[in-house]
C-alpha cells in the first residue's frame, strides 16, 4: 500500500493558514510489519531512511521496510551540526561526497520538502605555511573532482569574518580554504522529506522494532529477527551507524570500528552575525549559526569507547576555550543546550558501503562524524548496491575489505587509531 | 572520569592518552602461519562492546605507565585499573 500523497506548495501552506491549519495530515503510515519483504532495511537514521527512499524511487523496488528501534530520526541524523560539504583530499572519498553535494542541491525539488538545504559556504582556516600547502592541495582534489576550492588570503578572510581574533599569538589566521557550495541543512527536515518520499513510494516504515538476530542460512541471509517477530527478506541492509559493531556482531561479524562520543553545541539566538560554516580545525573547534540565530558549535570526539549518547566535561571547556581563542565575542553568548551522539568512527576514518561475507547481507556504516553531508550519496549507493550487487561507482573504494587488504582511505594519516581521525 | 590508579590513586582521565581494546596486549606471533590475517583483525577489528569494556590507557602526564582499565562504555563508570605490565605477565604465566 501507497502512502497519500499531500503535496506541500507556498499556495497549500496560504490556504492552511486561512482555514485554520486542519487540513495536514500526518507525513507518513504506521504499518505493522509483514512477514515477508524483498528488501529490509535496518535503521531509520538519515542513511537508512535515503537508502529506502532510493531503492523505492530511483531503482524501482518494491516489497522493502525499514526497521528502526526508536522512532525515525532518534539517532545521529537529528543530533548532528548539520554541516554539509565535499571538501575532502583523497580520490576514495572526494568524488562520493561531490556526489552527495550535488544530490543536497536538487533533493528537496525531487522529495518535496523543505530541507532548508542552505549552500552559505564553510572556511577551513589556515594559520601556517604547512597548512596552506595542504589546502591548496586539498583544494585541487577538489576541483579535479568536480567541487569548487578557493583559496582565500587574509584580506578575503578579514572581509568576510572581520570578528576573528587574526592575530592570536599561536594560531594567527593566514587565509583560508573556502567551498561556496557547503552549508548546512535542517537535519530533521532531511530525514522527514526522506521518510515521506519513501512512504509515498510504498516502503514500510516500522517503527519501535529492534532488529536482536539474522536468519542465516548456509551462508545466506534469509531475514531479520525483531522485538516485533520474525521478518523474512531476500537481502538485508544495515544503516544504524553507531550502533554498527553490536547489530553486525548479531551475525557474527567483528568490525574495523569503535564507537565513540562527540557532543555538540547551541548559544542563545543571536542576530546574525557568522556568515557560513568556519572551522578552526587546529584549535577543535568549528561554528555556524542557525536560521533561528542561535550559534551552533562543537569540536573533536570524546576519544573513547562510549555508547553513552553524552560527552564529559573536559571536552566542553576544550570547545569553549577554541571558541574564545577565535571568536572572542563569543563569550559574552550564553550556551543553552549541550549533546551527544554515538559516532562509528572507522580504522581510517572514511566509511563502508559494501556486501559482507555473508551473502545477501549488506553494511553501510564507519561515517565518523562527518555522516549527515553524506546521506544523500550513501543512501543512493548502498541503494544501487542492494539494487544491483554491484557498487556505485563513486561508492567503489569503500570497502570491507579494504583494511586487511591494505588499501586503506586515511585522509589524516594517523594509521589504524580512531580517536585520532 | 577518574581512573583509580594502583601505584598513584584517583588521577584524571584527563592525563592519559586512550588507545582502545586491551585484548592489543595480544600480538600475534609474525612468524607463525596466517600471520597475515592474523595481524589484519589484530590491527583493525574490535568488539566495541557496549557495556564492559577493558581499555589500554597511557598516564601520558603521568608517571608514563600503561594500565588495563575496566570501564562500562553504556555508563563511563570505571570498574578498576591495573598495570598493563602485569596483566600481560600474567597472561604469560610468568611473574613480575
Ligand atoms: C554532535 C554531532 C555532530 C555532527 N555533526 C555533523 C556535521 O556537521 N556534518 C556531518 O556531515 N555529520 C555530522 N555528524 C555525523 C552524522 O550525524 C552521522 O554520521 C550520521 O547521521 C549517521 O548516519 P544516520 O543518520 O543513518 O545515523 P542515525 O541517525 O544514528 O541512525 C541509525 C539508526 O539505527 C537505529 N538502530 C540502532 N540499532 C538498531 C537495531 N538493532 N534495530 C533497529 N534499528 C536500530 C538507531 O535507533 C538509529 O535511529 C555529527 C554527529 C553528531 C553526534
Amino acid at each position: 500500500m501507497k502512502g497519500v500523497l499531500m503535496r506541500f506548495s507556498g499556495f497549500r501552506v496560504f490556504k492552511e493558514a486561512l482555514s485554520g491549519h486542519k487540513g495536514w495530515a500526518p507525513l507518513w503510515r504506521n504499518p505493522d510489519p509483514q512477514p515477508e519483504y524483498d528488501y529490509v532495511i535496518v535503521g531509520g537514521g538519515g542513511h537508512g531512511l535515503a537508502t529506502a527512499y532510493y531503492l523505492a524511487t530511483t531503482f524501482r523496488k518494491s516489497r522493502i521496510a525499514l526497521l528502526e528501534r526508536g522512532w525515525l530520526g532518534q539517532g545521529n541524523i537529528g543530533r548532528n551540526t548539520t554541516i554539509i560539504r565535499s571538501n575532502y583530499l583523497l580520490p576514495g572519498n572526494e568524488p562520493f561526497y561531490e556526489f552527495s553535494m550535488k544530490l543536497w542541491e536538487g533533493m528537496e525539488q525531487a522529495f518535496n520538502f523543505n530541507a532548508m538545504v542552505s549552500q552559505r559556504g564553510i572556511l577551513n582556516l589556515i594559520h601556517t605555511d604547512g597548512q596552506r600547502d595542504a589546502y591548496r592541495r586539498r583544494g585541487n582534489a577538489m576541483l579535479l573532482a568536480g567541487a569548487d576550492a578557493e583559496l582565500l588570503d587574509v584580506a578575503q578572510v578579514r572581509e568576510m569574518a572581520p570578528f576573528l581574533n587574526f592575530d592570536n599569538a599561536r594560531f594567527p589566521i593566514k587565509g583560508g580554504l573556502m567551498q561556496r557550495r557547503a552549508g548546512t541543512a535542517r537535519h530533521d527536515g532531511v530525514a522527514w522529506g526522506y521518510a515521506r518520499g519513501a512512504d509515498l513510494a510504498g516502503v514500510d516504515l516500522i517503527q519501535n522494532c529492534e532488529v536482536t538476530g539474522f536468519r542465516i542460512e548456509e551462508g545466506r541471509v534469509r531475514g531479520v529477527e525483531t522485538s516485533r517477530g520474525s521478518i523474512g527478506a531476500q537481502k538485508v541492509g544495515v544503516a544504524v551507524a553507531g550502533n554498527s559493531s553490536r547489530v553486525m556482531a548479531l551475525a557474527g561479524m567483528r568490525l574495523p570500528i569503535e564507537s565513540h562520543a562527540l557532543q555538540a553545541f547551541v548559544s542563545e539566538g543571536l542576530k546574525p552575525t557568522i556568515p557560513g560554516v568556519i572551522t578552526f580545525g587546529a584549535g577543535h573547534f568549528y561554528v555556524s549559526q542557525s536560521d533561528k540565530g542561535g550559534l551552533v558549535f562543537g569540536g573533536d570526539i570524546e576519544g573513547y569507547n562510549s555508547y553513552a549518547q553524552r560527552g564529559n566535561l573536559p571536552t566542553v571547556e576544550d570547545v569553549a576555550e577554541g571558541g574564545m581563542a577565535l571568536m572572542p565575542m563569543i563569550g559574552r553568548a550564553r550556551l543553552l543546550r549541550s549533546w551527544g551522539g554515538l559516532m562509528d568512527m572507522s580504522m581510517d576514518g572514511s566509511p563502508i558501503i559494501d556486501k559482507t561475507p555473508i551473502e545477501g547481507l549488506m553494511l553501510n556504516a564507519g561515517w565518523c562524524y562527518g555522516g549527515f553531508k553524506a546521506t544523500p550519496a550513501s543512501g543512493y549507493c548502498f541503494a544501487h548496491l542492494l539494487a544491483t550487487d554491484t557498487p556505485h561507482p563513486t561508492a567503489r573504494a569503500l570497502r570491507l575489505d579494504r583494511f586487511a587488504r591494505g588499501y586503506v582511505i586515511d585522509e589524516k594519516g594517523v594509521g589504524a587509531t580512531p580517536n585520532l581521525h | 572520569m577518574l581512573i583509580p590508579h594502583p601505584l598513584l590513586g584517583l588521577r584524571d582521565a584527563q592525563e592519559f592518552v586512550y588507545l582502545g581494546d586491551a585484548s592489543l596486549l595480544n600480538r600475534p606471533d609474525g612468524m607463525a602461519e596466517g600471520a597475515a590475517e592474523a595481524f589484519g583483525d589484530y590491527v583493525y577489528l574490535r568488539d566495541n562492546p557496549a557495556g564492559v569494556h577493558r581499555e589500554l590507557w597511557f598516564h601520558e602526564q603521568g608517571d608514563r605507565s600503561w594500565l588495563v582499565v575496566t570501564r562500562d562504555t553504556t555508563t563511563h563508570e570505571i570498574l578498576g585499573a591495573e598495570l598493563a605490565r602485569d596483566v600481560a605477565l600474567a597472561a604469560k604465566g610468568g611473574a613480575a
